[in-house]
């Protein structure tokens, strides 16, 4: 189902983006604790990269249809 | 009643006899001291054994008269045909008639001989008919001779069995007549003797007794005379009846016998007259004698008259006279002696004088009786030369009939001879002719026969062929109105099978459920290709099914609607999606902008569009309109409209209710075909 489609990219989507943003956060977390004295910048640096990955991720995921990957039917009328 | 008594009293008595013998001495013995109980009992014995005596007696007593009885009591009482065989001897016969059975058993002796001569004939002639099937002329002949034969023998037999009888009554006649003649001779002789001899008186009585006698002799040997006389004549006239039978019988051997028998008659008949006419002469002559001695005896009575007359005081026999007469008597007496003779004088004179007339008239008398007898003698004489020339005669006929028989025969053999010869030769010729004749005739016929025959199997196959032409037309014509029915009713078939196909494809059609398509149309579409094999039309258009309808079925139009109204709201938030609009800012836009427009959930669409109602929002209302009111069509080239990302989202969709249409739009041309066909096929009433 192609209705079903958008539903599954933006679940994906949202998986994505709290995995990296967990991982992100997490990951600064651990930075921050391990590396940079529990200052928060990493802290907040790892979510932003995460974030950013997320969101990028997503967006590529729900405009991939349109891009170069011309094995898939493109149907414009 | 009475003999019924009598019988149960003989059977209770003879029951009881036995025994009460027995008893009545055993009681005897027992009883013999005391006499007055002993003489009660014998009383008693004594009373009993006299009524059995009398029952028995009586009983046999009328057995012995009365025959029916006997044989009653012989039937009903047991051992009383013994008892009575003693008494009276064995039971009388009931007939009483013998003399005449001992008769009818001479006769029947006589008759068996006869019978017995004519049952050997017959007994041969019955073996004689079983091979009569094989040679008749022969054995026919042997019959006839038998028969002849048998005839002969019976005519024989009856001839020889009167012949004999007659000449035995002949004989006993000729006997008794001449024991007739004997006696009337005698007595005649008797009556001259006491007529003219001069016997003392005494032997004159014992004459006289002689001669009654001798008369009354006479009376009966004339009557046995006569009586045989009579029965000879029955004898003869049987004889000559038999012989008339005899001739009458066309048997040719039985003539010299019959001749014979004839001969034998006549000369009985001839010995009978004989001694008939010396009895009647001498039966004449004791006329003449008794009339003498009549005459005397009157003349005698007449004197003795006269003398009685003159002297009656003397006693009748004048013979005692001789001492009692005086002399007054004496010459009263001569004197009537002489006038007696005087008178005799003068009637002698007068019998002188009348000599001659009284000659005269006697010897006319004579001479009638004479010309009488004469005429009888001669009319005897007459018949039997006439008879004895007849025998001759007949003797003759006989011998010529022979001859003339044989000559005769010898002829007719001849001619019979000759006869068949002429037929034969005759009949050959009339053959020949016959046989011509009959040839052409039948040769004619034959033609004639053939010609018609010909002539009317002609046109019996004419007829027929006729028919036939006919009968073929007609059945060409009912095969062609057959096949015609045949082929309209399979394409009727057809068509009603195709129909049937077409509408269970539509029922297929109906199978879907909420949100589960149809059944696949496989089957319902391979039952529609098979039942119009012969339609390219309907083939076509069962073969432009889709395939996924064919496989996976088609999704209803009412799932299609409920889907389509989900996919709305999502098409409005992908509404600003597009190639190159397609950042997640944007898709927050979109989704901003479909949080804030509010558009009409059904707008009818209108019959054309323009390129503000490009717009995805007015196209989903429209789209909602049409479905809503089942327009998929439309709706689908609306939904077609979207585009981006809307498009994309609603891309399925679109191809279902697309895929949905098309099987929908065959179905319904196949519909109609098929409705079409059908409508075709079917027949006007």
């Amino acid at each position: 189902m192609s209705e079903k489609e958008l539903g599954k990219k933006w679940d994906r989507c949202l998986a994505d983006s709290a995995i990296k943003l967990g991982t992100g956060l997490g990951l600064g977390i651990v930075f921050s604790v391990l590396f940079f004295k529990r200052h928060t910048w990493p802290i907040s640096f790892g979510s932003g990269v995460g974030l950013g990955m997320a969101y990028a991720n997503c967006q590529n995921d729900l405009r991939s249809h349109y891009l170069q990957h011309r094995s898939k039917k493109v149907t414009h009328t | 009643m009475l003999r019924a008594c009598l019988r149960g009293a003989n059977a209770t008595a003879r029951n009881n006899f036995g025994k009460t013998r027995l008893t009545n001495l055993q009681h005897c013995r027992h009883y013999t001291a005391g006499e007055t109980s002993g003489g009660g009992a014998a009383k008693v014995v004594a009373a009993g054994l006299v009524t059995v005596g009398g029952g028995i007696g009586g009983t046999i007593l009328y057995a012995k008269w009365d025959n029916k009885f006997r044989a009653a009591v012989e039937n009903n009482v047991p051992y009383s045909d013994w008892l009575l065989g003693l008494a009276l001897g064995p039971p009388s016969p009931k007939s009483g008639l013998p003399i005449k059975k001992q008769e009818y058993k001479d006769c029947h002796e006589h008759q068996d001989t006869s019978v017995t001569a004519a049952v050997h004939p017959d007994t041969e002639s019955p073996t004689a008919t079983e091979p009569l099937k094989e040679r008749p002329v022969e054995e026919v002949a042997a019959i006839l001779a038998q028969q002849d034969q048998e005839e002969q023998d019976i005519a024989t037999c009856s001839l020889e069995e009167s012949l004999t009888s007659s000449a035995k009554a002949t004989l006993q006649a000729i006997g008794a007549q001449e024991a007739a003649l004997q006696a009337i001779t005698r007595h005649t002789l008797k009556l001259k003797e006491a007529m003219e001899a001069e016997v003392p008186p005494q032997e004159k009585s014992a004459q006289w007794k002689d001669l009654e006698a001798a008369l009354a002799d006479r009376t009966g040997a004339v009557n046995d005379a006569e009586t045989a006389l009579s029965k000879a004549n029955e004898a003869l006239d049987s004889l000559k009846s038999v012989i008339d039978k005899s001739k009458g019988l066309k048997v040719s051997a039985v003539r010299p016998l019959v001749l014979a028998a004839e001969e034998n008659l006549h000369n009985m008949v001839v010995d009978l007259d004989k001694v008939v006419t010396k009895v009647h002469s001498a039966e004449s002559e004791a006329k003449i004698v008794s009339q003498y001695s009549e005459l005397v005896n009157e003349a005698k009575q007449q004197f003795q008259r006269e003398v009685s007359s003159l002297t009656p005081e003397i006693q009748a026999n004048w013979k005692g006279l001789t001492g009692k007469l005086s002399s007054d008597d004496l010459n009263a007496l001569i004197a009537h002696a002489h006038r007696r003779i005087d008178q005799l004088n003068r009637e002698l004179a007068e019998q002188r004088v009348r000599e001659q007339i009284h000659i005269d008239a006697a010897l006319e008398q004579q001479k009638l009786e004479d010309q009488k007898a004469l005429e009888k003698a001669v009319s005897t004489a007459l018949q039997h030369i006439k008879e004895e020339a007849r025998l001759e005669q007949e003797r003759k006929l006989s011998e010529l009939r022979e001859v003339m028989e044989a000559e005769m025969r010898t002829q007719l053999r001849r001619q019979a001879a000759a006869h068949t010869d002429h037929v034969r030769d005759v009949l050959k010729v009339q053959e020949q002719e016959l046989r011509v004749d009959a040839e052409q005739v039948l040769s004619s016929k034959m033609l004639e026969q053939e010609t018609r025959y010909r002539q009317l199997s002609q046109e019996q196959l004419d007829n027929f062929t006729l028919d036939m032409n006919t009968a073929y037309a007609r059945l060409k014509g009912m095969e062609e109105a057959i096949d015609s029915h045949v082929v309209a009713e399979e394409e009727a078939r057809k068509a009603h099978q195709l129909w049937l196909s077409v509408e269970a494809l539509n029922y297929t059609l109906k199978t879907a459920n909420a949100d589960i398509p149809t059944v696949p149309l496989e089957g319902a579409a391979q039952a529609v290709r098979d039942s119009c094999h012969d339609s390219d039309f309907a083939l076509a258009l069962s073969s432009a099914l889709p395939e996924e309808s064919l496989h996976r079925g088609v999704y209803s139009e009412a799932s299609l609607r409920a889907r389509f109204n989900s996919l709305r709201s999502l098409a409005r938030r992908v509404a600003l999606i597009d190639e190159s609009h397609n950042s997640l800012y944007q898709y927050f836009l979109s989704y901003l902008q479909a949080a804030l427009l509010f558009e009409e959930k059904q707008e009818a669409p209108p019959a054309q569009l323009c390129s503000e109602d490009l717009d995805p929002f007015k196209l989903l209302s429209y789209a909602s309109y049409c479905l809503e009111h089942g327009d998929l069509e439309l709706a689908a080239k609306l939904v077609n409209q979207l585009r981006g990302e809307a498009r994309r989202v609603v891309e399925d969709w679109l191809t279902e209710a697309r895929l949905t249409l098309e099987t929908r739009q065959v179905v319904s041309l196949l519909s109609a075909y098929a409705n079409a066909v059908g409508l075709g096929t079917t027949q006007a009433p």
